[in-house]
């Protein structure tokens, strides 16, 4: 029994301070206030964002939305305040409710896990303007949701991938099998598909079904991202949030590429080891996203839901270390026509 | 006087340690530059008007109630020298089919309520049969089998939304969810108590699931100390070779407590289940319970009250996380406290009983001068 209560104990303590470590490393990054910028209108606005688990300094998604709202401090004035939800998620609701009790508005819910709560509380504070970043369109009128065409942009990193593949073998390390990632996957086999059909995919994901533990696990994908290499594949697509520095971590050890999502990650990853591994990266200006929608909201507009893709460059890639620059007029071939229409990208396999 | 020195002896490491944990927390909050004092007034704060202050107690009784379910599901194996880790598994598979099953079944509103809870407790429970089975039949630690079993159950669960359990008039760009449980089978809320009780109404949901909690533990209270299994499950924890000696089948305890604690673990969901999610989601639902309720029953000692008020330390820290980085503290420190506590605890206690062990000895020493002191080979 003694001994039972002593392992338990060590048990307990290193999942809290795992939790503790895993979720939140943004001791450094307090909520911050805005400057007082020299933006007319935008003063009396206070912003409010709750961000999904990682919160700011994932040097992905949530960041992204970050420079937005910095952005908004800066150049519109705005005050702002945002808040990171617990390791367990548990407590998005809560946030919502006290930044808005708070006298925040609008008040911005990152990531599709506000997809239910934000309805929720919207219910409960119908004067305030509630925007969501990605996810189901919502019937409620004080909500809107802004979305992303992940599928076209994926699409042009399947090309390049395929361009640039020196094996014939390509790959996918996703965080799960949520709808966001699925279309990931699908834009860029489609992406694969049009350059050469003859190029083997292969598509692992972290986690079962919509679990999201998978977009929080670096080491699980540096073991998916190693065998897939040894196996002979030369470049891996990683959409996976937080786990993605996992993949970037197993091509520059084994020599091969990756292609990271979200923001740029040859920016974004810190480490000049890593970044000679990542070939581009799919841009999802969940910034731009959020720029906008406050500015809107302060020119008095209506904020309403937005799809974001390639025309409006919503969705594109980056160039950042020089290593796509012989097939950029090849990408912006596709890339217009998708834009015309000519090539239809679908969400799904 | 001395019932009252005993219950201060009780009571003092836990009181020594909270403090402990509070000075800890301070020197942190110190070292990243921010005041403790204002977190201490924000840990504190439940709100300036009286319905923020009834939504604060909303949101603490909302996430005391599954916290309590989930330590006093560990608490169980742990009397018995089992290590169930593997609530987490147990609850997320019970969840699953209890909001899959419950949907798919029409019945009047306080039975639907009452098959889904039977349901979820039978999941659970078959979730936790199969480390017992392995324990009793191949000698395989629960501890490790529970761990993979967790994992499993990630797996399950996603199959199951995916296939039985899927709603088939999902949204467009909507995920897997199961089916949403009909009207018959939302548990109705406390937010008319709040007004009874001359308080203001919380405007968001406070789950009425905390009433059966609470008699789950009384009457998990009862059997541990007044029923004959409850007698066998402490004898066994105690001493499995005494127990056995008596004429208690170790391996039948087992498997009887690993069941028990299965079906209080399918319980674990079940709060915001039927009180505001109505049906299952894995985006949102809140993973992560079966793990803080080990440290919950550490530290409740195991006992279904300390456990109660555990849950609600838990939960009150837990709480002020979004108050807390208003004020500028990382979301981190309520973690960084809760370890803190039960870590404080633990180690104040076994000072205590150290020393206890030393005063007895000594006076054992005084009284009988002539025993020597026997070394003994260890």
């Amino acid at each position: 029994m003694r001994r039972v209560m002593k392992l338990a104990a060590g048990f307990a303590t290193a999942a809290m301070l795992l939790t503790a470590c895993a979720s939140d490393d943004d001791g450094t990054d307090d909520p911050t206030t805005g400057t007082d910028g020299e933006g007319a209108s935008g003063e009396d606005v206070q912003v409010g964002m709750a961000f999904d688990v990682g919160g700011r300094g994932d040097r992905s998604f949530n960041d992204s939305a970050a420079a937005g709202l910095d952005r908004a401090g800066e150049e519109l004035g705005v005050t702002f305040q945002d808040l990171s939800p617990a390791s367990d998620g548990s407590n998005r609701d809560e946030l919502l409710r006290e930044l808005a009790d708070g006298g925040h508005n609008p008040i911005l819910g990152i990531g599709y896990a506000f997809f239910e709560v934000m309805d929720t509380v919207a219910d409960e504070y119908p004067d305030v303007q509630f925007i969501r970043i990605d996810g189901p369109p919502s019937d409620r009128e004080n909500v809107a949701v802004m979305t992303f065409a992940e599928e076209q942009g994926s699409f042009l990193m399947g090309v390049a991938a395929a361009l640039k593949t020196e094996t014939g073998q390509v790959g996918i390390v996703g965080g799960n099998e949520g709808e966001v990632i699925n279309a990931f996957g699908a834009g860029f086999k489609q992406g694969v598909e049009a350059v050469d059909p003859s190029i083997e995919i292969e598509d692992q994901r972290l986690s079962p079904g919509e679990e999201p533990a998978g977009f929080a696990d670096p080491a699980g994908a540096r073991v998916a991202a190693e065998a897939m290499y040894q196996r002979g594949v030369d470049i891996i697509y990683t959409p996976a949030g937080d786990s993605n520095v996992g993949t970037f971590q197993a091509a520059a050890e084994a020599g091969k590429w990756a292609i990271g999502t979200d923001s740029d990650q040859y920016e974004t990853v810190g480490d000049p080891e890593l970044q000679e591994a990542i070939l581009t990266s799919m841009l999802k200006r969940v910034d731009s996203a959020v720029f906008e929608s406050i500015n809107t909201f302060i020119e008095g507009g209506d904020v309403e839901s937005t799809s974001y893709d390639l025309s409006d460059e919503g969705v594109g890639y980056s160039t950042s270390g020089g290593f796509i620059d012989d097939i950029t007029d090849e990408l912006d071939d596709y890339k217009q026509q998708i834009i015309d229409g000519e090539i239809e990208v679908s969400r799904t396999e | 006087m001395t019932r009252l020195l005993g219950w201060w002896r009780r009571i003092a490491p836990t009181l020594v340690a909270l403090g402990v944990a509070l000075a800890v927390t301070a020197v942190f909050i110190l070292i990243i530059g921010e005041n403790p004092i204002a977190a201490l007034v924000a840990l504190f704060d439940f709100g300036e008007t009286p319905v923020a202050q009834a939504n604060s107690i909303g949101v603490w009784i909302n996430r005391a109630a599954p916290l309590f379910l989930a330590g006093l599901a560990v608490s169980i194996g742990f009397r018995m020298g089992l290590f169930n880790i593997g609530v987490e598994g147990q609850y997320r598979i019970a969840t699953v089919v209890a909001a899959g099953l419950g949907a798919a079944i029409v019945l009047p509103a306080p039975l639907h309520i009452l098959v889904i809870t039977l349901i979820a407790m039978a999941a659970g429970a078959a979730y936790a049969a199969i480390p017992a089975i392995l324990k009793v039949t191949r000698g395989v630690s629960e501890v490790i089998s529970t761990i993979m079993l967790n994992a499993i159950a990630i797996g399950i669960a996603a199959y199951l939304i995916r296939s039985p359990f899927v709603d088939p008039e999902l949204g467009a760009g909507e995920n897997v969810a199961t089916t949403r449980l009909p009207e018959s089978a939302h548990f109705p809320g406390l937010n008319e108590l709040f007004g009874v009780l001359g308080l203001e109404e919380p405007r968001r949901p406070v789950h009425g699931f905390v009433v059966v909690a609470i008699v789950v533990g009384v009457v998990v209270a009862v059997i541990l100390s007044r029923s004959r299994f409850g007698f066998e499950l402490r004898a066994s924890g105690l001493s499995a070779l005494a127990a056995t000696a008596n004429g208690i089948s170790s391996r039948a305890m087992v498997v009887k407590a690993m069941l028990f604690s299965g079906a209080l673990a399918g319980l674990v969901g079940l709060s915001d289940l039927l009180g505001s999610a109505h049906r299952f989601q894995p985006d949102s639902f809140v993973a992560g319970y079966g793990f803080t309720g080990i440290a919950v029953a550490l530290l409740g000692r195991n006992r279904p009250g300390g456990i109660a008020l555990a849950a609600l330390l838990f939960a009150f820290l837990d709480r002020a996380g979004p108050r807390l980085q208003s004020e500028g503290i990382p979301p981190a420190a309520v973690t960084i406290m809760q370890g803190i506590v039960v870590l404080s605890v633990l180690i104040v206690d076994e000072v205590a009983r150290r020393r206890l062990r030393r005063r007895e000895e000594r006076r054992a020493r005084a009284q009988d001068q002539a025993t020597t002191p026997v070394e003994v080979a260890s």
